[in-house]
């Protein structure tokens, strides 16, 4: 009984079907501990958490730079961005915007920096259904390959004030 | 082994007149524990209420065809109703617990009265502060609060008078313990419900501490004593406090699922050594599971996020697979034991299912397990939580966990503490009896919702998926919406549940028939021994059944794991 002091010579190796069990599970869990490192080396989607310290105003004059330097258009008055494949490009997260719209290709690979301006922001690619965290003062680098063409939306899905549900950005990725 | 000690006759600490014979069991009850068991599991009740409260705003909110607070106020009611129910609910019910496994099962009284008042008395004051800057627009921070969002003082320092005292309670437990054995008021070792409190007892001094190592500085910086905290710092620290506590429910609940099985059918664990075993690697294997918050943080990289994540956590997965063998496996052999014994599951379909201690507990055995605990390795797997983190898949994970887990047993076990420790009896028993299940199914509902919405990217902690004023048109397919729906309408029947228990416990509590000086009344009458039952002559105890319940668990457990490695191969490319 659960509720009773045991009865001396408790300690004993476990038999039977519950034995099988201990095994089974240990087996299970052995498998699901190697799948991780495997993935890391053979799979192609991973959170590496490259990452850099960095002061909000130098992230700041970073996107400022990138934006100046990269145009290629507007929409709705927010600048429309190209990366240079296998190019660096600098996003921003902010309340309550993500900025700019960034402009890929497909099948190319990016280094895309993203950082936040003031409260911690996520970072979430839909409908592929991707997400990150976003930090103040961390500046989070994914090396990215789109597989998929189209318009893509950024929406935040960390709490960041009142606004936290307008907060939204895109991505273009053309063929 | 019998010393001169050992050979002493064992009788109890209890000074004259503070003790009792519990008229049901007729264990030694100390009545300064019982009165302190009373009053925190009072204070729980009303935290669960004002929780149950929020938690129907909040799923009106989220059900986009009623969509029911502002925005303001569903932040605000998020908020209040992750800590009334995190924090308050299930902290309050955990100290009771202790109290109880400390001094009825040890046969001793409790260390300390007055360290209880100050325990039950700080974390009181610091509830009732937390709860009054939530509702007064102070601290629109959310359960987490994470830095540089600011909050008022109040609310850091709140939460830190609350730390502070159910750290004294925990210490009060482990000071029971110690005295008991210096007094020698049992023989042996203790019980394994004791052991696992003691589990329980000793991840909650780490959790608490670290919750004072990341609230201290916060609480001076809201102040402006100190001038940044740094926001990776403070995820890495808070959730040491915030996943490490769910440990702490993890082994509450584990213990009071024994604890049912032994009041409800007689239960007895196969193989203490195995459940004991299970209780150490908690203890010493999730420290860093905190990890499997930060998967897809920046500030920490891969190597430390896989090996905190397997290391810590699979060990401590290991260990609840282990009991979620051991538990049903006690039933069975309990079951079989008095004659159950036709087919695969006759032990099962003959158990006591109209007992709601009984079925509060195996609910909560099988949605922690198959709900629970499945979904929670496979989303705090390091890759597969890039498609995971943040949504709603995560909300409807922890749903069944510490809520058809932990908070469906807290429940189960009340049916037995009201006329155990209150002496008093519950009014209208059919409807005690239908609780758990509308309490799990509803549950149960809303967590299958909230996981497909997650997966159709649906964020957690938003007010509108419409994201109105936003710069872009953004939106969900006409799926996302059916599933908020059939979250909507599992929340309110859980909701349902919920209220049924408040109901039904404060009825009993404050106006129920005293039954002091009596036996309880039973939950359930004992079925006869079946003709065709056959006697087990041989010496192991058999489980086929409950074998196979584990293997059809663990199929379903690798089916989900690997589709949803095969979802994750199919997103961009990313490293
Ligand atoms: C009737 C029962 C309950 C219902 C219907 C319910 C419903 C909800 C809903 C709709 C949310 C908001 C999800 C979002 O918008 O992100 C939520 C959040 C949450 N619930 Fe519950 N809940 C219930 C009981 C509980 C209990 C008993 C606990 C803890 C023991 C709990 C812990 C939480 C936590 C920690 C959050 C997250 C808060 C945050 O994101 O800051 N819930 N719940
Ligand atoms: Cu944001």
């Amino acid at each position: 009984m659960s509720i009773y002091n045991p009865p001396a010579g408790w300690f004993k190796a476990p038999t039977g079907a519950e034995r099988l069990w201990v095994g089974l599970a240990l087996t299970w869990c052995i498998i699901m501990s190697l799948a991780m490192p495997y993935w890391h080396f053979y799979g192609k989607q991973n959170s590496t958490g490259e990452s850099y310290r960095v002061s909000v105003a130098d992230y700041g004059a970073r996107v400022q730079q990138f934006v100046e330097s990269n145009t290629v258009g507007t929409e709705q008055g927010v600048p429309i961005v190209e990366i240079a494949p296998g190019g660096d490009g600098y996003l921003l997260a902010r309340m309550w915007a993500f900025y700019p719209i960034i402009k890929l290709k497909k099948g190319q690979t990016y280094r895309l920096h993203i950082s936040s301006l003031d409260l911690q922001h996520g970072f979430s690619l839909q409908p592929l259904n991707m997400n990150f965290q976003v930090l103040p003062g961390y500046d989070h680098v994914l090396t990215i390959t789109p597989t998929s063409s189209g318009i893509f939306s950024i929406i935040c899905n960390e709490f960041c004030g009142i606004g936290h549900h307008s907060m939204t950005g895109r991505i273009i990725v053309e063929d | 082994m019998a010393s001169a000690v050992d050979s002493l006759p064992i009788v109890g600490n209890h000074p004259q007149a503070e003790v009792r014979s519990c008229d049901t069991t007729s264990l030694p009850v100390c009545l300064t524990a019982q009165q302190f068991i009373r009053w925190h599991a009072v204070v729980a009740v009303v935290f669960l209420l004002i929780g149950g409260i929020g938690a129907l705003l909040l799923a009106l909110t989220r059900w986009p065809a009623v969509h029911l607070l502002d925005a303001e106020w569903y932040y605000r009611i998020l908020t209040l109703h992750g800590l009334n129910m995190l924090i308050f609910w299930i902290l309050s019910f955990e100290i009771a617990v202790l109290y109880f496994a400390g001094t009825v099962l040890l046969n001793t009284r409790l260390a300390s009265k007055w360290a209880a008042y100050v325990c039950f008395g700080m974390m009181l004051v610091g509830s009732v502060m937390v709860d009054i800057t939530i509702m007064g627009g102070k601290a629109d921070v959310l359960m987490t609060s994470y830095v540089p969002l600011m909050a008022t003082p109040w609310f850091y320092l709140g939460i830190i008078i609350l730390a502070v005292g159910a750290l004294i309670g925990v210490f009060n437990f482990l000071a029971t313990i110690y005295i008991a054995k210096r007094d020698h008021t049992y023989e042996g070792s203790v019980p394994l419900v004791v052991f696992g409190a003691t589990a329980a007892a000793i991840i909650a001094v780490g959790t608490l501490l670290h919750g004072a190592v990341v609230m201290i500085p916060t609480w001076l910086w809201s102040m402006g004593v100190i001038s940044e905290i740094d926001p990776s710092w403070y995820r890495i620290t808070w959730w040491g406090l915030g996943h490490m506590s769910q440990q702490v429910n993890v082994c509450a609940m584990v213990s009071i699922w024994y604890l049912l099985g032994t009041l409800t059918v007689g239960a007895k664990p196969l193989n203490q050594a195995v459940c004991r075993g299970a209780f150490v690697l908690y203890i010493l294997f999730i420290n860093l599971a905190s990890a499997h918050h930060l998967l897809v943080d920046p500030g920490v990289g891969a190597g430390w996020k896989i090996w905190n994540t397997s290391y810590a956590m699979y060990l401590a997965v290991l260990a609840s697979m282990i009991h979620g063998f051991t538990v049903p496996a006690s039933i069975e052999v309990a079951m079989r034991g008095k004659g159950f014994t036709r087919g695969m599951f006759g032990w099962l379909a003959a158990a006591p299912w109209s007992n709601p201690g009984f079925s509060g507990f195996f609910l909560s055995l099988i949605i922690f397990g198959f709900g629970g605990g499945i979904t929670g390795v496979v989303l705090g797997t390091q890759q597969i939580n890039i498609m995971a983190h943040n949504t709603l898949r995560i909300p409807g994970h922890f749903h069944v966990t510490v809520v058809g887990g932990t908070t469906l047993a807290f429940m189960a076990l009340t049916y037995y503490v009201v006329p155990l420790i209150f002496q008093r009896d519950f009014y209208a028993k059919t409807l005690c009896r239908l609780q758990p299940y509308v309490f799990g199914g509803g549950i149960t509902l809303m967590a299958v919702g909230m996981s497909f919405a997650g997966s159709y990217g649906v964020p957690r902690r938003h007010w509108d998926i419409e994201f109105t004023g936003g710069q872009f048109a953004v939106g969900f397919d006409a799926g996302a919406h059916a599933m908020l729906g059939i979250m909507g309408v599992g929340a309110v029947i859980a909701v349902i549940g919920l209220l049924m228990y408040v109901l039904l416990v404060v009825a009993a509590v404050f106006f129920g028939p005293r039954i002091a000086g009596q036996a309880m009344p039973p939950w359930h009458e004992e079925p006869a021994r079946p003709a065709d039952a056959v006697t087990d002559q041989s010496e192991e105890h058999k489980t086929p059944g409950t074998l196979v319940l584990a293997i059809v668990f663990l199929a379903a457990f690798a089916v989900y794991y690997f589709a949803n490695w095969m979802w994750l191969a199919d997103v961009w490319e990313v490293r």
